[in-house]
């Protein structure tokens, strides 16, 4: 049965893959093998097959289901089916190289959530990284959707070095690159590992401060973000602090800035999410909200209750980004403002979005109601419960909007277009999971036992609490919003995500590209400069060596060769061949000779 | 059956003076002859030196015509069987002088396999020294630009580098005991040499690697390059300084090395953060991979450099190693396609511009596909060859547990961010994105027919590494062993 292990991602990812190149029947491709891995995941998760192989010499890597794990497989395959579902509908053009970029994207989130060891988790990670980037720059004529995908990326891949970093220092303190022989780690390589671990997790799930790439990932079709915020990516990083929970335990400090940086995640995001007055960015910023409250109980070793609240968060999530989609493609707009009516005009997207929304809120029965406090019981220091509680204030506050914006009368009639059939339906099936989830797991113990993993769970009169809590601030939302029909206006400092992109690009980007031009000036003008002028020089030598010296040498020469030419033609002079000449010469040699003689003697 | 595969490819360049037969096609029948036969000696072999050759050379200095291969000259023997295969079916459309060009890449061919199989110091160099010669007359006859310049810059520098080398290899002769210029002979004992020796040898290999200060023949040597010439130089020639590393100047100067390895590890670093800044800001498509080259060869120099280490973990350093080599066949498979993809470019528009293109993927969906490929195995990705050398050395400098390592490691992690914003800049820039002001058209059959199976070789290894991995694991135990001691 281990190969079932192996067959689960590879799957998706082998037909996705043939989809990219062969761009056939993309659609049902797509449903098939999305339908197939569904009935694969839950196999898996009744067989819990494990695997190893030996990828490195000496370094074990594997893929095994157990129990957090089969709470994902199951819960990302469901929601890629139902997302793959109303992509059928939505998704006109370019469908194989959609539907193939989807089955990757789904099959390395199983790869994440089944790897148990860091070469293979991080290979999958970044395989979901590179599909986001493409499917966020799936439309990919328009230069701004690109450069989110792009911008989707890079931010991740910053964080994505934390695991690099790991790896490398799980090697150097426990020889072994095993997630569960993590907490063996020596003394100082165990800190470096669960910082690697924590930035890598951090930046996958747009948690203060990488948070601003989900803001741009909205650039991508409507299906996508419904994928990509609910089952996958996102939640890969709070699935990973979940998983190593017991390193960041071990360290002694991890744990605590998890917790908090979760904690004030969900606080200040969850304003950010209340200020927008764009839907799909008001949920991507719950998004970031709510996996704060997963990271959250990652911090506080609320494994059940992290894990619960990411299941339910799956659908609830992928419930309100579909329904988004649709009013989307048949309204054209999402600003919220035009949204007006869009609920009473499609009752069936209502309805669900209506359900969906009201989980958001915390309102009970409904789901996220109890995952929720399952997280907020196990948080014991006062001050991140007062965070934790406010922030799930806010879910409330942000969670009544969306729902007063599309369930308020509209104002004057628009053209709209008819919603598509393969659109509607994965919506009721998502809100049953939605209103249900927490309310099951709760009555049978489910979620604990499930995981294996044992959970503070939340008393009677803390769920009354919360509950009532919730509906009163969605009641106060409705009430202050009916009476003055203004918009709550919000700072643009909220509005535009605390300015964490703009602050990225100031304090990373672009120091990056002043250095990297005057790197290349230097490169262009020292180092090879330099090169340059060792051929000028060497070029100043050879003249030098021909002008003053090799014309020096050679003008002896040539001096000694013009000498003895000129003594040739002052010899040749007296070769008249006149006989009478030769007689006086010979005259005057013969005296002369005579005169040296006598002299001599 | 080694010396056949050597010599194959000179043999058929000598076919080409026969008139009148299609140069190109022999050209590509020599060089599918060439692969078949070092996938047989793949299958065939079975650890240790194998395939090894000994004759008489000149016996008055000990040199000799010893060939063999092992963990890592067979991979890169077949990695130049692949590349010069690829880079004749790109050029079957060669229509300037078809019959030189293919002597010259012929010949080029003979000398790359021959470097990789050498085990004699002597014939190392001579197989060096041609490589620069065939390079130049490429560049100087088929480039564009200002191609006699840059070729002249190479030759120059490359062949100042290798005067180096030489020296430092005379010293290498002149410490061992008995004296001898064999490789092998020279691994078991290790000669009695300094640290000036390796810096003749290390600065020879440094400017053929290159590494950081030496690097600047390369960008000019590449932009006025024809496609094939640059794939060739980028994806052979560079390796043969960090082979030569590897081969020579580690298990030789084992004693040297161990010393200055932590030199070795910062130039690698250096080479790493430096290259890819440089790059990040090039608005030459063509100088922009050249500079990426200098990014990954200084991952090679980096994780060499932590093999020498010798109070570090061994298992890591073997990782590292292992990674290094891996590095080589990875980046040759995948800057081999990057260039052979540019040259679509300059075939089209006859420009490498980042600025004038946009939006080529509306006309050209395979080019866009092959090159978006590529542009992520450069980057890194999981799945394709790149991140499996890349993530070894990572893994294996920083698994040494030595601090200064670690942050070697860690600075060099930076390296894979940058490159993949740069890389991902390209993308959006002249691929995504409205048109630009030059159109560029489909790739043509034997365009893909050559670039493609590179790319599918690189993600074969990134995703089942194991076929290659255990070839190289053996090699890096023994390499790492040899330094220790």
């Amino acid at each position: 049965m281990n190969i079932l292990v192996l067959l689960l991602p590879a799957l998706p990812i082998v037909s996705g893959g043939a989809l990219i190149i062969l761009r056939r029947a993309g659609p049902a491709i797509g449903l098939l093998v999305a339908s197939a891995t569904v009935l694969l995941a839950i196999w898996a998760a009744i067989q819990r097959p494990a695997m190893t192989i030996e990828l490195f010499a000496g370094f074990e890597s594997g893929l095994a289901v157990d129990g957090l794990s089969a709470v994902m497989v199951v819960t990302v395959s469901v929601v890629a089916l139902a997302v793959l579902v109303f992509a059928a509908g939505e998704i006109r053009e370019s469908t194989g190289r959609f539907f193939g970029l989807m089955l990757i994207f789904m099959g390395a989130m199983l790869v994440t959530v089944t790897a148990t060891d860091l070469v293979l988790l991080l290979m999958a990670w970044e395989v979901m990284g590179a599909m986001s980037y493409a499917l966020i720059g799936f439309w990919w004529r328009e230069r701004d959707r690109v450069r989110s995908g792009t911008i989707a990326f890079v931010t991740t891949r910053a964080g994505d070095m934390g695991l690099y970093l790991a790896a490398g220092c799980a090697i150097a303190g426990s020889h072994s690159l095993n997630l569960t022989g993590l907490t063996a780690t020596s003394s100082p390589w165990l800190d470096l590992v669960a910082a690697g671990l924590v930035a890598a997790a951090l930046g996958k799930s747009a948690q203060l401060p990488f948070s601003f790439w989900l803001s741009r990932a909205m650039a991508g079709p409507s299906p996508v973000s419904a994928l990509l915020h609910s089952a996958t990516m996102v939640a890969a990083g709070a699935y990973l602090l979940l998983r190593t929970q017991s390193v960041l335990v071990a360290t002694g400090w991890a744990a605590t800035v998890v917790a908090w940086v979760g904690a004030l995640t969900a606080l200040l995001l969850g304003a950010v999410a209340f200020a927008q007055r764009d839907l799909k960015q008001l949920l991507a910023a719950s998004t970031c909200a709510q996996i704060g409250f997963m990271v959250l109980a990652a911090g506080v070793s609320a494994i059940a209750g992290g894990a619960a609240h990411l299941v339910a968060h799956a659908a609830v999530k992928s419930l309100l980004f579909l329904g988004a989609g649709a009013w989307l493609t048949a309204l054209g707009t999402e600003h919220l403002p035009e949204l007006q009516g869009a609920a009473r005009r499609y009752p069936l997207v209502g309805v669900t979005f209506g359900v969906g929304a009201l989980a958001l809120a915390g309102l009970p029965p409904l789901s996220l109601w109890v995952t929720k406090d399952m997280v907020l019981a196990a948080v014991g220091d006062p001050a991140l419960h007062a965070v934790a509680l406010a922030a799930a204030v806010l879910s409330a506050a942000y969670a009544a909007k969306a729902l007063i914006a599309v369930w308020s009368p509209e104002a004057a009639r628009r053209d709209g277009a008819r919603i598509r059939l393969l659109e509607r339906l994965p919506l009721p099936l998502l809100a049953l999971l939605a209103a249900t989830l927490g309310i099951i797991g709760l009555l049978f113990g489910g979620w604990t036992r499930l995981l294996n993993a044992a959970g503070p769970l939340p008393g009677a009169g803390e769920l009354a609490a919360s509950g009532v809590l919730a509906l009163a601030v969605v009641m106060l939302v409705i009430g202050v919003r009916l009476r003055r029909r203004a918009e709550l206006e919000a700072g643009a400092f909220l509005a535009g995500w605390l300015g964490l992109e703009p602050l990225a690009v100031a304090v990373v980007w672009q120091p990056l590209m002043v250095v990297a031009k005057a790197l290349a000036r230097f490169d262009d003008a020292v180092i090879d400069g330099v090169v340059r002028a060792v051929s000028r020089g060497g070029m100043a030598m050879a003249r030098f060596a021909r002008s003053p010296f090799e014309t020096g040498v050679d003008g002896v020469v040539r001096g000694t060769a013009a000498m003895a030419g000129r003594l040739g033609k002052l010899a040749r002079k007296p070769q008249t061949g006149q006989v009478h000449t030769y007689l006086a010469q010979a005259t005057v040699a013969v005296a002369l000779l005579a005169i040296v003689i006598m002299l001599v003697r | 059956m080694l010396s056949l595969t050597v010599f194959l490819p000179l043999l058929a360049a000598a076919l080409l003076a026969v008139p009148r037969l299609p140069a190109c096609w022999i050209w590509v029948a020599a060089a599918a002859a060439d692969l078949v036969l070092v996938v047989v000696m793949w299958l065939g072999y079975r650890g240790g030196i194998g395939y090894e050759e000994r004759l008489r050379w000149i016996p008055s200095v000990g040199a000799g015509y010893h060939v063999g291969v092992d963990g890592l000259s067979l991979p890169l023997i077949a990695l130049t069987a692949v590349l010069f295969l690829s880079c004749a079916i790109y050029s079957l459309t060669q229509a300037e002088r078809p019959k030189s060009y293919a002597a010259l890449f012929l010949f080029l061919q003979t000398v790359s396999t021959g470097l990789f199989a050498a085990l004699d110091l002597l014939l190392f160099f001579v197989f060096f020294d041609l490589s620069i010669v065939g390079m130049y007359f490429v560049i100087v006859g088929w480039g564009h630009g200002d191609r006699a310049r840059s070729a002249l810059k190479f030759f120059l520098y490359t062949f100042l580098g290798s005067l180096a080398l030489l020296l430092g290899f005379i010293g290498l002769y002149l410490g061992s005991d008995p004296r001898t210029f064999d490789i092998v002979d020279l691994t078991a004992s290790p000669p009695e040499a300094g640290a000036l020796v390796l810096l003749a040898v290390g600065i020879g290999l440094a400017v053929k690697t290159p590494t950081v200060p030496f690097h600047t023949w390369l960008p000019p040597a590449h932009t006025d390059a024809p496609a094939a010439g640059s794939a060739i130089l980028a994806g052979i020639l560079l390796k043969m300084g960090t082979y030569g590393f590897a081969r020579i100047a580690l298990p030789l100067l084992p004693g040297p090395w161990r010393q200055y390895a932590w030199v070795i590890i910062v130039v690698g670093v250096v080479s790493v953060l430096y290259g890819a800044l440089v790059a990040l800001a090039q608005q030459n498509i063509k100088r922009l991979i050249a500079y990426t080259s200098v990014n990954h060869m200084g991952y090679i120099v980096l994780a060499l450099g932590a093999a020498g280490l010798a109070a570090g973990d061994v298992q890591a350093r073997q990782l590292a190693v292992t990674g290094a080599v891996t590095q080589m066949v990875s980046h040759g498979l995948i800057t081999g396609a990057l260039f052979l993809l540019t040259g679509i470019l300059w075939d089209r528009a006859h420009s490498y511009d980042l600025d004038r293109f946009g939006g080529i993927a509306a006309s050209a969906r395979t080019f866009t596909l092959m090159t978006a490929v590529a542009a992520f195995a450069s980057l890194g990705l999981p799945g394709l060859s790149g991140f499996i050398a890349e993530f070894q050395i990572f893994a294996g400098v920083i698994g040494t547990g030595m601090t200064g390592a670690v942050v070697a490691g860690g600075l060099s992690i930076v390296g894979i961010l940058i490159t993949a914003a740069l890389l991902l800049r390209l993308l959006q820039k002249a691929f995504l994105g409205p048109l630009g002001e030059l159109r560029v058209s489909e790739a043509q059959p034997h365009e893909v027919a050559s670039i493609a199976p590179l790319l599918v070789l690189s993600l074969v290894i990134g995703i089942v590494p194991g076929w290659l991995l255990d070839f190289i694991e053996p090699f890096s135990a023994a390499l790492v062993t040899g330094v220790s001691r």
